[in-house]
């Protein structure tokens, strides 16, 4: 990542929050709004976070993942389905099976990444067919589960769909607790305590994807596991020679990558909303595989690029906040699709390669013979 | 080296099949504390499999690998490493975007020989192992950066990089798989003082080559392999080139092309303040001018990644060219498409003969006429006249010697040398006034080498012009009448054959102004 990028980065999203600012002034004080597009921010970006973890993974290792947003679809169904068995089937309480949810959700991950694997390594199928293949099979079978297990005379439920226990709870961060006596009865320093206090209080899957890109920039570049990943995807045969075991290396990464892009499949039905829906992940595995590339097949800089798709999202939401007050000649900002398409145009821009050059591994896709 | 010195590494009766190929046929070799023992022999010969098996890479149908007096089984390149067998690969196994120290350290991060029941998630310590790799390079005079990345060093470095990756293993047997294909004159020099420093430290050189000038220099013993065998092992005292030559071919080999003085005529290719980018986008030719006439044979010499690839692409159209401007017998044809390069008259025998040379899933019928299949008489109103293939294929297979079953056979299932010939026979057979041949003898045996000499000056002498890239010095020698040496994308030095010497251009190609 070079300042070029993260200036442009940077620059979106001052762009992206003066938008919502200016429209939103006359309703409530800048620092409330940014704060609440940081905190939704942070929030939205998750999925695209760990999906983009998941891509460099694989593709650091040299296997190229097209299939994440397979992965994330299957996995945000069969958590949320774990989660409902163990809760009405097996009657266990609503923390056990959102948490058994969300493990389930990070192994459904892991198989489809199996299949990936078994595919691109084992039997050197084409890679971009191998992910093609995960895709489709995840619309396939989470449709069709979907349909057999909760509609319909016959399937298991009923016909009905049953609720689901519930999603996981905010983690508070004690920061108003402990900064506002500073404030002594200033109620402006106080409103921005708790307006700070926001931007941390997160749920447990976003707060462990930010420690996640922390860990899996250490892990890649500072130990001997990395040392050892990046040259599997670099130069296989240059591996081989020094006795490292390549296709134990990759299948070892591609798993890795498959339960991180489950952890995003949970955070759709576990997290966020606790119902699931065909199609829900909606292309934001293809969103997380072009903000990887934007972050050059880093942990950091995908994660900065994430939160660039992230912040348009929150541009998407907040302005619904300021409905009544919008400005005629922003109206056309309250139009979901207007905002909506902001990501896969700025995925475009980012493709195009205007905001510097990204150099892939050199062996990502290339299967490795002997 | 001491005749009664011990051996340290012995193969016994190693005997190596893949399917069809016998390619180590009952082989016997010992190496012997300190002394460099060359193994000789043509691309074919058996030499790369027998090495792979000594580094663990193949495993033998039968034989046994002594490592010191205890018998070993080496199954896999881990196995050799702990036994103190490293090897230089000839294509480098070095990670280019990595630094010297991280190549060095992979595999071996937390020990100087990779230990089994490693913690994956332990800390690389790049500062202790950089220490080491400093004080590796002092002590045997191996001088590398351990911070610099290793896509930026010169392939002379790389290699250095390579022999300090085995010596921080504790190799005290060095493989060196074709070490000079790649280097210049010199740095080949440097090389062999390195290899005798290490030697005099205690340390046995296998020395793999084809290059008969550099065993009689260096090697202390020289064993000879061919299709599979050893032919036998003999001193350089013992020795020399010609017999050498016969012992890795099988007969009488003629080292020298014959040729009369050539006869220059009317200027066919000018080469005007040519620029080129290569694929990164970096100029890889700054502003080239030359000429070439009719009736000689233009050498450009150079180290390989000079420009002389990019150069030979925009010269057949392949390339975009910045600026300057080039002509074929008096055609402007700058930026043209190849198609009309080369029915204004030119031959090219491109540098990668398997994916610029030939469509290898065609048959050897259909390669012959890739020039010319939409142009009667082998298209006729957009119908290809299979008959007229045929005719054609059957025709060229027996006046260029290609060595098929059936001029059916796809052109993948044929030898790199009947692969050549195909090329050539397709290229030299039409009527052109210019011959761009871009390595072409690079990976033959010595038989199809001689083979397309004698066609190349064949068409010299036919008043054709020739244009020659190759990185072999030997070959520019031997082949050309002119020689123009690229270094760093410019033509450094344009000099008459007669008039030059190996050391000269060799300095010249090194980027060396004045001989020193």
């Amino acid at each position: 990542m070079d300042w070029k990028r993260f200036g442009f980065i940077f620059l979106i999203i001052v762009v992206l929050f003066g938008v919502v600012v200016l429209v939103g002034q006359v309703k409530s004080p800048p620092i409330v709004i940014i704060t609440s597009m940081l905190a939704t921010t942070i929030a939205v970006a998750t999925p695209l976070t760990l999906g983009a973890l998941s891509g460099v993974f694989c593709e650091r290792a040299g296997v190229v993942n097209i299939g994440i947003e397979g992965m994330m679809l299957s996995s945000a169904f069969f958590g949320w389905l774990a989660a409902i068995y163990m809760f009405h089937i097996f009657n266990f309480g609503v923390g056990i099976s959102i948490t058994v949810g969300a493990l389930f959700a990070m192994v459904a991950g892991a198989l489809m990444a199996l299949l990936l694997a078994v595919l691109s390594i084992t039997y050197k199928v084409d890679q971009i067919i191998g992910g093609t293949v995960i895709n489709i099979l995840a619309v396939g079978l989470t449709g069709f589960l979907n349909r057999q297990l909760f509609f319909g005379s016959g399937s298991v439920f009923g016909g009905n769909v049953p609720n689901s226990p519930g999603v996981l709870p905010t983690i508070h961060i004690p920061i108003r607790e402990i900064f506002s006596p500073l404030c002594g009865d200033a109620a402006s320093c106080l409103q921005v305590v708790t307006s700070i206090n926001k931007v941390f209080d997160q749920k447990p899957i976003a707060i462990s994807a930010i420690l996640l890109v922390f860990i899996a920039h250490y892990v890649l570049f500072n130990t001997r596991w990395g040392l050892r990943t990046r040259a599997v995807g670099e130069h296989p045969k240059a591996a081989d020679t020094v006795g490292i075991n390549v296709i134990k290396m990759r299948y070892a990464n591609v798993l890795i990558g498959g339960a991180l892009a489950g952890l995003a499949g949970a955070y759709f039905t576990i997290e966020s909303v606790p119902s699931f829906e065909p199609l829900l992940t909606n292309g934001r595995g293809f969103i997380s595989l072009a903000a990887m590339i934007f972050g050059n097949w880093t942990p950091i800089g995908s994660w900065t690029a994430a939160l660039v798709f992230g912040a348009s999202q929150a541009l998407n939401i907040n302005i619904q906040i300021f409905r009544d007050v919008i400005p005629p000649q922003w109206a056309f900002l309250q139009q979901s699709y207007v905002v909506g398409l902001i990501p896969y145009i700025l995925t475009m821009i980012i493709l195009t390669g205007i905001i510097g050059r990204t150099t892939p591994p050199a062996a990502d896709g290339v299967p490795y013979e002997k | 080296m001491a005749k009664d010195s011990k051996v340290v590494l012995e193969a016994k009766g190693i005997t190596k099949k893949f399917p069809g190929v016998l390619a180590n046929d009952n082989i016997n070799f010992d190496l012997r504390e300190g002394e460099i023992h060359a193994l000789l022999g043509e691309n074919g010969a058996g030499k790369s499999t027998l090495m792979n098996i000594l580094y663990g890479l193949y495993h033998p149908e039968s034989g046994e690998v002594i490592v010191d007096g205890n018998q070993m089984q080496l199954n896999s390149s881990r196995d050799a490493i702990h036994h103190g067998i490293g090897m230089v690969h000839q294509h480098f196994m070095l990670i280019p975007v990595f630094t010297v120290t991280e190549n060095i350290m992979l595999g071996a991060e937390t020990d100087h020989r990779a230990v089994p029941n490693e913690i994956p998630l332990v800390k690389l310590d790049r500062k202790e192992v950089a220490q080491k790799v400093s004080d590796l390079s002092h002590q045997y005079g191996l001088d590398v950066d351990p911070e610099a990345i290793v896509g930026d060093l010169p392939v002379g470095i790389q290699q250095r990089v390579e022999i300090v990756k085995a010596l921080y293993r504790k190799a005290n047997i060095l493989i060196l798989d074709e070490p000079t294909a790649v280097l210049t004159p010199q740095e080949a020099e440097d090389l062999f003082r390195i290899m005798h420093d290490l030697t005099a430290k205690g340390v046995s050189i296998i020395f793999i080559t084809h290059k008969l000038k550099e065993v009689l220099a260096v090697a202390d013993r020289i064993t000879v392999m061919r299709a599979g065998r050893v032919v036998g092992t003999t001193t350089p005292k013992e020795s020399n080139e010609q017999k050498l030559a016969s012992m890795m071919v099988g007969r009488e080999v003629i080292l020298t092309v014959q040729k009369k003085p050539a006869e220059p005529a009317e200027e066919i290719l000018r080469v005007e303040d040519l620029r080129v980018r290569d694929v990164r986008g970096l100029e890889a030719v700054r502003g080239v001018s030359f000429s070439v006439y009719a009736g000689e044979v233009l050498g450009i010499a150079g180290v390989q990644g000079n420009g002389q690839t990019e150069l030979a692409e925009a010269l057949t159209g392949l390339r975009h060219i910045e600026s300057g401007h080039f002509t074929l017998a008096g055609n402007d044809l700058t930026n043209k498409a190849p198609r009309l390069v080369t029915e204004t008259g030119l031959a090219h025998i491109p540098e990668d003969r398997q994916r610029h040379g030939l469509v290898l899933s065609y048959t050897i019928t259909d390669n012959m006429v890739l020039c010319d299949y939409y142009r009667p008489p082998f298209g006729k109103r957009g119908v290809i006249q299979q008959k007229e293939l045929d005719a054609n294929a059957r025709k060229l297979i027996k006046e260029y010697d290609v060595r098929t079953p059936s001029p059916f056979v796809a052109a993948g299932k044929l030898s790199g040398g009947n692969q050549q010939k195909v090329i050539v026979a397709r290229e030299l057979s039409r009527p052109v006034k210019l011959v761009i041949a871009s390595q072409p003898t690079r990976g033959l045996d010595v038989g199809s080498i001689e083979y397309i000499h004698k066609e190349i000056v064949a068409m010299r002498d036919r008043g054709v012009a020739v244009l020659l890239v190759s990185a072999e010095l030997d070959e520019i020698l031997s082949l050309s009448d002119r020689i123009a040496v690229m270094y760093r994308g410019e033509i450094v030095d344009t000099v008459n054959v007669k008039e030059t010497t190996r050391e000269q251009l060799g300095l010249r190609m090194a980027g060396v102004h004045e001989p020193a």
